[in-house]
């Protein structure tokens, strides 16, 4: 099970984000929970400065726009 | 920056490479051509109208037909440039290079990059806590802030195509000066006590990214993403302020509009600041009225001030800035870049009169 917190205010681009990751996990059958993180405290206490942000299993993976959907695979896959 | 760590990389060029590249060069050539048949275009369209082009309705509608697309064109050209450029910046490397440093120095550089950093606005509150939870100083914090908002890369891609580029380069360097010292003087208060509580409380240490791996396609792909989203979200502003820039030209006489934003009238400066607060539009919409505007004997000052007030300082984004900063330092920030925005206005109607 992959623990996969989307980090966002909640605009447009957050939510289609943890959307991107969900698909992506449902095409590799990988299990996932996908948590979405709005509050601003919480955002910055994982030391990104720009969101969406993706934190994998604990790991900040990602800060600033969509993620690209080759690295998707990547963070689901090991 | 990260132009280092691309050139060191062996350059993949494979066939998809050479076919984006291509692709942009061939469109770059099609948009001058399509560019410099603009003006007979234009004067084709409106000789086929049954108006007489130099009545006030023939000055008006020959002006709309010549802007629409030229603003449209001018602003993809320079979005797409803007977006290309910004894919070498991150917010997460902006902070890094302005973390620890000291004030001064801290805010030419802040001002420089608040131009440069593409942030989305729904950025601004994470952004600016990372910067003041990783030791950016606050005055250094809002040097950035105040500049990426007031130096507009569209505002400034338009200015250069439609007023000069004389006019464009002024905007940026006002546009900078006002970041410069705004940000200089707020943290001079040292108001940091005048944070939101948690917001003060909150000592995140930066984030450890994995490398990007960032290829000219990426960055191409970046620069039309821009195009796409910048493009299509304000051109129905750019043609509404088109419009008001032609009823401009073709009616509003020349003798009144000098006499109330001209160089004469020194009142016209505050009151260009005062209106220009509270209202929100985008950089897209004023420009052409800007350009209309000027042609008809405004001041430059005062359109710039004008322009600056209502671009830099809106009340969406103070809305958003709440959540991180107390009613007294919004409204300190607020009186800080509107008074420099009014030094800039006044300023430049005296210097170049």
């Amino acid at each position: 099970m992959k623990d996969v917190k989307v980090l966002g205010p909640g605009c447009k681009r957050c939510v289609a984000t943890a959307e991107m990751v969900q698909a992506e996990a449902d095409r590799l059958g990988v299990p996932v929970t996908i948590e979405k993180v709005t509050d601003y405290a919480a955002i910055a206490g994982y030391g990104i400065a720009s969101t969406p942000g993706v934190v994998v299993d604990g790991k900040v993976v990602h800060a600033g726009g969509l993620p690209k959907p080759e690295h998707l695979a990547t963070w689901l896959g090991a | 920056m990260s132009l280092g760590s691309i050139t060191e990389r062996a350059p993949r060029t494979g066939p998809s490479t050479a076919k984006w590249v291509g692709g942009t060069i061939v469109a770059l050539l099609l948009w001058g051509l399509v560019y410099s048949q603009l003006v007979p275009f234009s004067q084709w369209v409106v000789s086929l109208a049954p108006i007489d082009p130099k009545s006030h309705l023939g000055e008006a509608l020959s002006f709309f037909v010549y802007d629409t697309p030229k603003v449209l064109m001018l602003l993809t050209l320079v979005v797409f440039g803007m977006g290309v450029v910004r894919s070498f910046f991150s917010p997460e490397k902006t902070r890094a290079l302005l973390a620890g440093k000291r004030e001064g120095a801290g805010n030419v550089l802040a001002a420089g990059l608040g131009v440069l950093t593409p942030f989305c606005s729904c950025s601004a509150v994470p952004m600016f806590i990372g910067f003041v939870s990783a030791g950016v100083p606050l005055g250094v914090t809002f040097s950035f802030l105040i500049s990426a908002p007031m130096v507009n890369e569209v505002a400034l891609g338009l200015l250069f195509g439609l007023v000069g580029w004389k006019v464009a380069l002024t905007y940026l360097g006002f546009g900078l000066f006002v970041a410069i010292t705004a940000g200089w003087v707020i943290g001079r208060l040292h108001l940091e006590n005048w944070l939101e509580e948690w917001v003060r409380n909150i000592r995140a240490s930066a984030a450890e990214l994995p490398p990007e791996d960032v290829t000219a396609v990426d960055r191409i792909k970046t620069g039309i993403e821009a195009v796409r989203e910048i493009v299509g979200k304000v051109w129905p502003w750019i043609i509404a302020g088109i419009a008001i820039g032609a009823l401009i030209h073709g009616y509003v006489p020349s003798d009144l509009l000098a006499s109330i934003m001209g160089q004469g009238a020194w009142w016209s400066v505050p009151a260009a600041v005062l209106i220009g607060i509270p209202m929100y539009s985008n950089a897209a919409g004023i420009i052409p009225v800007v350009q209309a505007l000027l042609a008809k004997g405004a001041a430059l000052g005062t359109v710039l001030a004008f322009m600056m007030s209502v671009i830099a300082l809106s009340v969406p984004e103070m809305i958003i800035l709440r959540k991180v900063l107390s009613l007294k330092l919004i409204a300190v920030f607020v009186g800080v870049v509107g008074t420099g925005i009014l030094g800039v206005g006044l300023l430049f109607n005296l210097l170049f009169n």
